[in-house]
């Protein structure tokens, strides 16, 4: 069984909801992404999202855009990102996921990056401008290599499509609390509360987690009571780009994420 | 007939798209396959091509260029005439009227040379609708005179500071805010690019010129030429008029800019030199790095400094229907002197590539042929750009 679905197995008897922090790999470094990854399952991470940089990113807010442009002009490369991934599993059975556009991974050779991703002890795949309909090659590569690929559904996708979405998604269901690109918001919607539960309903056994605009412990813990975790990304991004070292860093980062974890569990 | 359903020209074009875009984008595919076939709407844009753009535009004998060059005879197909002073008008109005069909009361566009957000803001205001044009900074630097026409005709630029500060990053930009206000607004594509329906939406509205070169042609020549020479960026004036010629014994060529040279890899051709990548929402030949991260371009015209380029012409290469071949600065910046001297006619720098790849091809294809090339656009907004590079003050 995938990682990702036995952590999700496991959250559901300890009744609890996932926790899953999105960071852009290679900001400041690769080498503090590793330690950022340790030191946030520690303080209460279950999940994690490695960003890989791209010069295009069309569906990210000026923050992960920001974070983008620095690692790509330190050189982060999806190989380079595989490595990370194969020296942070020696250390920890975490989930790990890359979230990364089309191009890269395409450009990589899409059997090349599903037989590597495996080897080096990734877990999952999300890719935001790649829609059902243009995944079936990606689809059957990726099930063969026992990665899972993480489907988005959004508020103006339909009833009928969500359901679709749901039945061919791998690992959870990614709902997107609002159109637009990444990025924090003061006030989350009105209606996300009934698009949550109505999306529930439709993916069955498949837990949905939802993710963009949300950026503190309250907004974590109020979204979480109608699926089954919370995707934060912007917020921590934030936070390493305006800490000053790799101390700070790794300590504002680890006091974020623990606080987030403390309100999502409180009662 | 291509695209297929899935908007696939053989292997090229899809729609590589956030899903937050699929029913906008699933709306347009079916509203415009309604619209496309009522007669009420092509009288509607017969009548604004005919009274408001000046259509047909002409086909003109460039006499003078040809006995220059001593070898084919040379057409220009007068798109430089058009109202807005390029054939992207043909194109905004389409897509002005569709959106209206569609009760979208906002517009937003992308434009590198300008030409197309003018287009956009004239069309939008025609018809009352509030219009935002992302435009790269370096875009707007120069190409000045544009900006000052598109804030007059009411619109509003947006200066876009991520990236190479140029079109594909306007090109972002306009993406993002679609995402975001995709329930009110209507994106207006400038070229056959980005995911399903617009490649081909683009080319049916731009088909016009295309369609009226064929009849021109049998009443001037007596016959269909031999070449179709044109410039491509994203390449709709190309399509535009290639299109109907598809089934025809014609040959396209489609340039495409050289930049600085190839070699330099200062350039912006990606069917000459690119890979075949995915670039907003469409999968086509894009210029890239070995990690798949879009190359910066370069070419001395904005509405070429483009990494990517439609699917259709992917496609066309793919299968031999087109050639494409790549032109430099300097050869381009000799061209325009040249069309402007002979002529009277001042090209658009855009433009000014096809007229090169004639300069080095009229003689050997010899005084027996026809080609007919595209004049997409006049050259005023370029003026303040080639006076820099003359050395000369305005």
């Amino acid at each position: 069984m995938n990682r990702i679905d036995k952590k999700f197995e496991q959250l559901k008897r300890e009744k609890r909801k996932a926790f899953i922090a999105f960071i852009t790999a290679g900001v400041p470094s690769l080498e503090i992404t590793g330690k950022l990854i340790l030191e946030m399952e520690r303080k209460g991470v279950d999940i994690i999202e490695l960003g890989v940089p791209f010069s295009d990113p069309m569906a990210d807010g000026p923050v992960i855009q920001k974070s983008s442009h620095q690692a790509l002009e330190k050189k982060v490369s999806l190989e380079k990102i595989l490595l990370l991934v194969e020296e942070i599993r020696k250390k920890t059975e975490i989930p790990l996921l890359l979230m990364s556009y089309f191009n890269p991974i395409y450009n990589f050779g899409l059997m090349k990056f599903a037989g590597e991703s495996r080897k080096k002890g990734l877990d999952g795949v999300i890719i935001p401008d790649l829609i059902l309909e243009e995944a079936q090659e990606w689809k059957k590569i990726s099930i063969d290599a026992g990665l899972a690929n993480v489907f988005l559904a959004t508020p103006t996708t339909s009833l009928k499509r969500m359901k679709k979405i749901a039945g061919e998604t791998r690992g959870f269901l990614y709902y997107v609390s609002r159109t637009g690109v990444t990025g924090t918001k003061e006030k989350i919607g009105k209606k996300i509360k009934e698009e949550l539960l109505s999306a529930k309903k439709l993916s069955g056994k498949t837990p949905v987690v939802c993710g963009f605009g949300i950026s503190n412990a309250q907004q974590a813990k109020e979204i979480a009571k109608y699926c089954d975790g919370v995707i934060i990304g912007s917020a921590i991004v934030k936070i390493i780009d305006e800490s000053k070292d790799e101390k700070k860093i790794l300590t504002q980062v680890g006091h974020f994420v623990n606080q987030v974890r403390r309100g999502m569990d409180k009662k | 007939m291509l695209p297929n359903k899935d908007g696939y020209f053989d292997e090229f074009g899809g729609k590589f798209i956030p899903e937050t875009l699929f029913f906008a984008l699933s709306e347009l595919e079916k509203r415009y396959a309604k619209i496309k076939k009522s007669k009420k709407f092509k009288n509607q844009l017969d009548y604004y091509l005919t009274h408001y753009v000046g259509r047909p535009t002409p086909l003109y004998y460039a006499q003078r260029l040809t006995e220059r060059l001593q070898g084919a005879k040379i057409f220009l197909k007068r798109e430089d005439l058009c109202h807005t002073g390029a054939h992207k008008i043909n194109n905004a109005l389409g897509q002005i009227l569709l959106a209206n069909e569609m009760g979208k009361k906002r517009i937003i566009a992308e434009t590198g040379a300008g030409q197309h957000g003018v287009a956009v803001a004239t069309a939008a205001g025609l018809f009352g609708l509030k219009c935002e044009v992302y435009m790269g900074s370096e875009d707007i630097r120069r190409q000045k005179l544009n900006v000052f026409r598109m804030k007059l005709l009411g619109a509003k630029v947006i200066p876009v500071e991520s990236g190479t500060k140029t079109l594909k990053d306007a090109i972002n930009e306009a993406i993002r805010d679609w995402v975001t206000n995709v329930e009110t607004t209507h994106y207006l594509l400038g070229s056959t690019v980005g995911p399903h329906p617009y490649p081909m939406i683009v080319r049916d509205f731009q088909s016009v010129i295309g369609k009226e070169t064929k009849k021109q042609a049998i009443k001037h020549i007596g016959k269909l030429p031999d070449y179709l020479v044109a410039c491509v960026g994203g390449g709709s004036n190309a399509l535009g008029l290639f299109y109907p010629f598809y089934n025809e014994k014609v040959k396209f060529i489609g340039v495409e800019a050289a930049g600085e040279g190839i070699k330099s890899g200062k350039h912006a051709a990606p069917l000459c030199a690119g890979k075949i990548g995915i670039l907003h929402g469409t999968k086509s030949f894009v210029l890239q790095d070995e990690n798949g991260q879009i190359s910066s371009t370069h070419s001395v015209s904005a509405g070429l400094d483009y990494p990517g380029v439609g699917p259709e012409h992917s496609f066309y290469k793919k299968s031999k229907r087109a050639e494409y071949a790549a032109v430099n600065d300097k050869e381009v910046l000799k061209a325009f002197c040249l069309l402007s001297k002979t002529e009277g006619i001042i090209p658009a720098l855009e433009s000014a590539h096809a007229v090169a790849y004639i300069v080095k091809m009229a003689k050997k294809w010899g005084k027996n042929k026809n080609v007919i090339m595209c004049l997409s656009g006049r050259g005023d907004k370029d003026m303040e750009e080639i006076a820099n590079i003359f050395g000369a003050s305005l």
